[in-house]
């Protein structure tokens, strides 16, 4: 077990190293620098060289690569060229709220996706079964901005009950000694903050959930469709086991794996559609920051929030990979 | 994974906390707009009333909170409630007026400028404002090194002041030679040749004065990292910005919120609201929302075609004078743009009455020239082009170019307050062009930065841009735009260079304004461009946020905003 935790962390490495290599390139050849983004209507011609000297800008590719692979090694991503303030230091900031939004998102997903499967699937060619099949599809299709306006305008504007952005009402004077909104509330004894911050979280994640909740619908469904009807299962029914206990033990629990590994893949595409979700919530997580950081040419910004997210997407899908061992002792690594 | 109950009961407690959630939420604290105290009108000029709270939506955070810095307009909305400057424009227009100097006096070269200063001014640390801390401010900016010296960083000193005590790179000579504290109230600043945009200039953020203690203490000018990724180290500009304004700094956690608190011991009008929070709300129709679920009491940069809707809602829609310009760029670098009669037919060729009534908001004018009537300078007899197809292909005949064509570039993914939409603005045009017999090339890229660096490295034949103005001098408008050969306009005009020259540095007000009339219908006979519209950006408020005066050139201050319940 632990030679393969090893290994797949050494896995890193290489990984790391072709990504930064592609990364810097790409970012590089998206036409117009920072300096044009950071001045606007305002630039000359001169004073975009004068930039690119400042920010070496103007050296040869491959020295400005050394030189950030170089502090790169020394976990320094160098300065946003807009701020000029330490990449490091504000995705550090910022991460919690950015892990707060997902977990929540797939706490939604998830809680309400594999019943939702599962229910979908036992009650095949039903009414539900329809409604969870053509909904999974509305969801997957529905572009990120436009739900988020819709769940805004109904619950917030309309309604009134939730608010429309943010993380917390501005108005409140909070501690956070951890940056974990819901969980700052809980240790610090203000339960009112905790209970603010979880009203703001709401609308968010199910913007950022559904698509994940669709995708969770219907693999659970396919799932467990193809598992009702293995001979294990017709054997339990047979020799009279309890329903709850053939669900439990023979269906879900073998149903589970591929499940298992899309949420896992589910982790890319939570931390990608953040940075959508978060800007149209100005939820100030890394995916709003990174938002910024695109039209800005941040190329520092950039290049640490990618790899960032390569790191936790990796370390994830290993987590996934371990959990497969605790859902079927078939696949338990050795 | 193991599944501690059933389905049923998952998704039973799911969907029963979304409910409780929802309910919860009903008899809550939540939504209402708020004032945070009792609604109290404070609007009697007495102390603030610190249990209120104002709420207001930015567009973005601010870059850093140091004047110095920043040309960016969140960063300067938050510098112009902390910080003053020794002049500054008049409420709602451009005038100068005294702020922290009461006057001021300059010599007959024009060189030497004698500032008498306010007295008993503190800055909020408790030091004193004097002299000594002008000339502290002064030579702070005049003597920046390294990434200090970035366009980036010290973009209006630079525009002003051109370099510094020792330029790197190359950058001309700084217009500022030196400061002399005479005594605690009189500071002589002295610059190197006589410059009539001087003082109107130093009513920008960019030279506000900040405590020199605080400069010194938080390391305002500190900067570290490698050459090729420098840092500020520094906390001034993030944690302690220090000024003498109504509001005083209080904190700030960047992507949530910045908070400014009332300043006790302001010398002049005092502010009426104890709390200001500055909240980022990057999305457009995200601010709009937040305004109407009454999450924030006001917002800015309201998108021109949510006006009337705000308006319908009951909400408050201010508009600021038109102090900008939004105009179609030739590139006279080749054939056809350098042929004048081809720009005339251009010209002539596009309806911007009806492009304004269709595409913009009420406020917004056609446009004449490439400064706005407001400003002094315009000139009333510039050579125009009035909408006449027929003239338009009379005066292509006489270009004696056989195949009229353009390649036409439009900005996506923007909305700037000359330009809502600019795809909307495009078509209107393409279609007049072609009925005029000119075929039209689409071309089209993100505004930042792609579209803003074909237009710059003069790629762009013919392109949709704009201005907004700084400060109340026209150099601001057309000696930007036209005071140096530009690739983006690739023409060089000698006589227009020169003129402008003259114009910037004639001392006598009546002259300069004669000048600039002038050098107006000079460029319009020239036509390196035709400049279609001068619109009036809105800024909107709940109802019950009085107070609130909008300015041309963005100078608007809280300390005379007041909350009652909407």
């Amino acid at each position: 077990m632990l030679r393969f935790v090893v290994r797949r962390l050494l896995l890193l490495v290489p990984i790391l190293f072709g990504l930064s290599v592609l990364l810097f390139i790409w970012v590089r050849a998206l036409p117009g620098g920072p300096a044009v983004a950071l001045l606007g209507e305002r630039a000359t011609p001169e004073q975009i060289a004068r930039i690119e000297s400042l920010y070496g800008l103007d050296r040869p590719l491959y020295e400005q690569y050394f030189s950030f692979v170089r502090r790169a090694a020394q976990l320094d991503f160098g300065a946003s060229i807009r701020t000029n303030q330490p990449v490091i230091d504000e995705i550090q900031r910022r991460f919690p709220a950015t892990i707060e939004l997902s977990v929540a998102a797939m706490i939604f997903a998830v809680g309400i996706g594999i019943p939702l499967g599962y229910f979908a699937a036992r009650r095949y060619n039903t009414w539900l079964d329809n409604l969870s099949v053509s909904g999974s599809l509305l969801g997957i299709t529905i572009p990120v901005f436009f739900l988020a306006f819709l769940l805004k305008y109904v619950f917030a504007v309309k309604l009134g009950i939730l608010p429309t952005s943010g993380r917390q009402d501005v108005r409140l004077i909070v501690d956070h000694p951890t940056n974990f909104y819901v969980l700052d509330g809980l240790v610090t004894g203000n339960l009112n903050a905790a209970w603010d911050a979880v009203r703001h979280l709401i609308l968010p994640a199910v913007a950022l959930g559904t698509i994940p909740l669709a995708i969770i619908v219907r693999i659970t469904r396919a799932s467990v469709l193809d598992v009702v009807h293995e001979d294990y299962v017709r054997t339990a029914e047979a020799k009279g086991l309890v329903k709850g206990t053939i669900t439990r033990r023979h269906v879900l629990r073998n149903a589970m794996l591929p499940v298992a590994t899309i949420i896992g893949l589910q982790t890319g595409l939570l931390l990608s559609g953040a940075i959508l979700t978060e800007t149209v919530f100005a939820f100030p997580g890394v995916g709003s920051f990174v938002f910024g950081a695109i039209s800005f040419r941040d190329y520092a910004v950039l290049q640490g929030f990618i790899l960032f997210i390569a790191v936790i997407y990796v370390l994830v899908n290993l987590v996934v990979d371990i959990s497969y061992g605790f859902i079927d002792p078939r696949v338990r690594v050795r | 994974m193991r599944l501690s109950s059933s389905p049923r009961r998952v998704l039973a407690a799911t969907m029963g906390g979304v409910l409780a959630a929802t309910l919860a939420g009903c008899g809550g604290d939540s939504g209402g707009p708020t004032t945070g105290g009792d609604g109290g009108d404070g609007g009697d000029g007495g102390a603030p009333d610190n249990a209120q709270t104002l709420v207001f939506g930015a567009s973005a955070d601010p870059v850093v909170i140091d004047g110095a810095f920043v040309s960016d307009g969140e960063s300067i909305r938050v510098i112009r409630q902390i910080f003053e400057g020794l002049v500054t424009t008049e409420q709602g227009g451009t005038d100068i007026v005294p702020a922290l100097a009461e006057s001021w006096e300059v010599d007959e070269e024009g060189t030497t400028w004698t500032f008498t200063l306010r007295e008993g001014v503190k800055f909020h640390d408790g030091t004193d404002f004097n002299a000594e801390a002008v000339c502290t401010n002064f030579d702070r900016w005049y003597n920046f090194t390294g990434i200090l010296q970035s366009p980036s960083v010290s973009y209006y000193w630079q525009t002003v002041f051109g370099g510094f005590a020792q330029n790197e790179g190359d950058l001309p000579e700084s217009l500022y030679s030196s400061c002399e504290a005479q005594d605690p109230t009189t500071a002589v600043i002295t610059l190197s040749k006589s410059s009539s945009t001087f003082l109107t200039s130093l009513s920008l953020p960019a030279f506000s004065m900040a405590s020199p203690q605080a400069l010194e203490e938080f390391g305002a000018d500190d900067v570290s990292g490698s050459e090729d990724s420098p840092q500020f180290t520094g906390t001034y500009g993030t944690e302690h910005p220090t000024g003498t304004g109504a509001y005083k700094f209080q904190s700030w956690t960047r992507g949530d919120k910045l908070v400014v608190t009332a300043n006790e011991d302001y010398w002049g009008d005092k502010a009426q609201i104890g709390t200001i929070i500055f909240r980022p709300i990057a999305d457009g129709p995200a601010r709009r929302q937040a305004l109407e679920a009454g999450d924030i009491d006001g917002y800015d940069l309201v998108d021109p075609s949510d006006v009337a809707a705000l308006e319908d809602g009951g909400f408050q829609v201010l508009r600021r004078p038109a102090f900008n310009v939004g105009y179609i760029g030739f590139n006279q670098a080749g054939p056809p743009m350098d042929n004048p009669k081809f720009r005339q037919a251009i010209a002539h060729a596009i309806n911007r009455e009806e492009l304004v009534t269709t595409k913009y908001p009420e406020g917004a004018e056609v446009a004449t020239q490439f400064q706005p009537p407001q400003l002094w300078g315009y000139n009333e007899g510039v050579p125009t082009y009035d909408y006449d197809p027929e003239k338009a292909k009379q005066l292509l005949e006489e270009s004696g170019i056989a195949k009229p064509a353009v390649e036409f570039w439009f900005p996506t993914d923007v909305s700037r307050p000359y330009m809502p939409d600019p795809a909307g603005n495009f078509q209107l045009i393409k279609a007049d062009l072609e009925a005029a017999g000119i075929a039209v090339t689409s071309k089209s890229a993100p505004w930042s930065p792609d579209y803003l660096d074909a237009v710059d490295s003069g790629k762009a034949q013919m392109f949709l841009l704009g201005w907004t103005g700084d400060f109340g001098d026209p150099d601001n408008f057309i000696g930007t735009f036209f005071q140096t050969p530009q690739k983006l306009w690739g023409f060089k005009n000698q006589q227009l260079f020169t003129a402008l020259d003259e114009a910037e540095a004639e001392p006598d007000q009546d002259k300069r304004e004669e000048l600039y009339q002038d050098i107006n219908a000079q460029i319009m006979e020239f036509l390196p461009g035709l400049p279609y519209v001068h619109t009036e950006p809105a800024i909107a408020f709940r109802p019950g946020v009085d107070g609130y005066t909008p300015s041309p050139v963005n100078n608007e201050d809280f300390n005379k905003v007041t909350l009652s319940e909407g």
